[in-house]
């Protein structure tokens, strides 16, 4: 189970003066059940990468499979094949249109050809997942929730057409600390009770080392890095950061403590792991 | 320059449930002073810096600038002048196709005369580093630049102050540092007034003042050594100290001795490695 782009190029306004080439001869699979991070500067070619992968845009050159099943075809499979893969876009909450929370949700899944039966269960479950109680927030109107909220209904309408594949760009963006964890906490628990693979587009170096199992490094539309995050950061940190990203906060600073004499191991991915690795550094106990 | 007294802020919303988004506020901002404000989704952050150029008005109590009163509505243009607003999303704010004619829209809508125009716009795309983009078409801008094209645009009417809400939200780690430098920039060498919303409390450490506010109040306040080493505190309310506090105050509550106001890496790592 895996989507396959091919050797894909996608140019922006062909044919005009504003012709830009936004992805270049770019190769990647995703199997079920991966959790790929997306990084690269803005412009970088991440977003058109990921519109590729539900057939939102079709490459100029290239293939974009699921399954072998071509999702740029015409066709009732082809739409079926696209249909898995679930997108959220950037500030989904501003997508939101219904008059309730349960009318916004089941608009996927109705539009999928669910009976109205199979809709309130797709409902009730997708709900369930993103942490909203069914009986507290279904008959409210979801503009008038907070920000966070707002967001997991949002996440909650794309959840409800069960996709094996969940992309999500930046589905942190503008949350406080404490509604960004909320949301991947849910994201996670997706993850693993369903074994949907999650592709995630991110600014955020400490969101990509802390969920992701893979990444990639896009730049000037080509694929520059792929591997796992912790190793990508510690073997190309200043290229990342010549291109315009970055490396974890948690790494600059264990850099900087190597740096000044202390000994610490490698892989330090957060703040309890380095707190952990000063005290045996420093013999404490 | 900004004087803020028992502000508050209610409404109604459509369930016909009055909501009080600012319940109470005092704070007053010097000239020339940087403060940040953090605060949880819905804690007021925004009503409040909407209200420092008369996009709100008070439903009670009272905000002045430079000593206007801004539920007078002579006042308003006045005050929007000196308080410019820079917001979230970057494509949302930009009106022409060429850059400079942008930064020129709000000069020429107040009614400069023709002939400052461009020396305001060429002054105001120097000062956020963007002379070289003068002739560039803004949409194919980084959005780091193309904040950094309406911060310019602000800087073109000349203000006192300018009220940036989460203008990073959007943006790439390049972009996030672009507009903390060109921001602190402004506020030291041009002495601008800067109120910065942010949810990245990285930056805010490079503010003189931060301002931590919960449910329409201000919590707390103080420097950000003051503010930052208040980890369990700032946790509580939903929020996040730097990563070199949070490794401090973890060291501290295993009972190691570390001096107190650690919040950056450096200040971390001589009080480690002597």
């Amino acid at each position: 189970m895996s989507i396959k782009l091919s050797n894909i190029y996608h140019t922006y306004s062909k044919g005009t003066p504003f012709e830009r080439l936004a992805l270049q001869d770019v190769s990647v699979a995703i199997a079920k059940g991966e959790i790929v991070a997306i990084i690269g500067h803005t412009g970088s070619g991440k977003s058109t990468l990921v519109q590729h992968l539900n057939g939102l845009l079709k490459p100029d050159k290239g293939t974009a499979t699921i399954d072998d099943m071509d999702i740029t075809a015409k066709g009732q499979q082809a739409k079926a094949a696209r249909q898995q893969v679930g997108m959220v876009f950037q500030y989904p909450e501003h997508q939101i249109f219904a008059e309730t929370v349960f009318e916004d949700i089941a608009f996927g899944p109705r539009n999928k050809g669910f009976n109205e039966e199979e809709v309130a269960k797709a409902v009730r479950e997708a709900m369930e997942f993103v942490g909203l109680d069914y009986d507290t927030f279904a008959e409210r109107s979801p503009f008038q929730l907070s920000g966070g909220q707002m967001r997991r209904v949002a996440i909650a309408g794309v959840v409800a057409m069960n996709p094996d594949y969940l992309v999500l760009d930046e589905p942190s963006a503008g949350l406080d600390p404490r509604s960004r964890n909320a949301v991947f906490r849910e994201i996670m628990a997706l993850h693993k009770s369903r074994g949907i693979a999650i592709v995630l587009v991110t600014h955020s170096m400490e969101e990509a080392v802390k969920y992701a199992n893979r990444m990639l490094v896009i730049n000037g539309g080509q694929v520059l890095f792929d591997g796992e995050p912790a190793a990508i950061f510690k073997e190309h940190g200043d290229e990342l950061v010549q291109v315009g990203v970055d490396v974890p906060q948690v790494y600059k600073l264990a850099d900087l403590l190597r740096h000044k004499g202390m000994s610490l191991p490698e892989g330090i991915k957060d703040e309890m792991a380095l707190v952990k690795a000063i005290k045996q550094a420093k013999g404490w106990k | 320059m900004i004087k803020i007294e028992n502000l508050q802020h209610y409404y109604t919303d459509s369930d016909g449930n009055e909501v009080k988004a600012l319940d109470g506020v005092d704070l007053t901002i010097g000239q020339g002073e940087f403060v940040a404000i953090i605060g949880a989704n819905g804690s007021g952050k925004s009503t409040l810096a909407r209200h420092l150029n008369c996009l709100l008005l008070p439903t009670d109590g009272r905000v002045e600038i430079s000593g206007l009163d801004t539920r007078e509505e002579k006042n308003m243009w006045d005050i929007r002048q000196q308080v410019g607003m820079v917001f979230q999303n970057p494509d949302n704010q930009i009106v022409a196709a060429v850059v400079e004619e942008d930064v020129a829209f709000g000069p020429e809508n107040i009614g400069v005369p023709g002939p400052e125009i461009a020396p305001r716009v060429a002054k105001a795309l120097a000062a956020v580093g963007m002379t070289e983009y003068a002739k560039h078409a803004p949409h194919r801008l980084s959005g780091g630049q193309k904040q950094r094209v309406a911060i310019a645009g602000i800087m073109a009417l000349e203000p006192k102050c300018i009220v940036l809400d989460e203008p990073t939200a959007m943006l790439d780690p390049q972009g996030r540092k672009e507009i903390v430098s060109t921001v602190q920039k402004l506020n030291q060498e041009k002495n601008i007034t800067i109120v910065y919303i942010t949810h990245y409390m990285v930056e805010a450490l490079a503010a003189d003042r931060v301002v931590v506010m919960e449910k329409g109040h201000v919590r707390f306040m103080g420097t950000p050594k003051e503010v930052f080493s208040r980890v369990d505190e700032l946790e509580a309310l939903g929020l996040e100290a730097p990563l070199a506090a949070k490794v401090a105050s973890e060291l501290r509550k295993s009972g190691v001795k570390l001096p107190s106001g650690i919040i950056t890496d450096e200040e971390l790592a001589q009080a480690l490695c002597q």
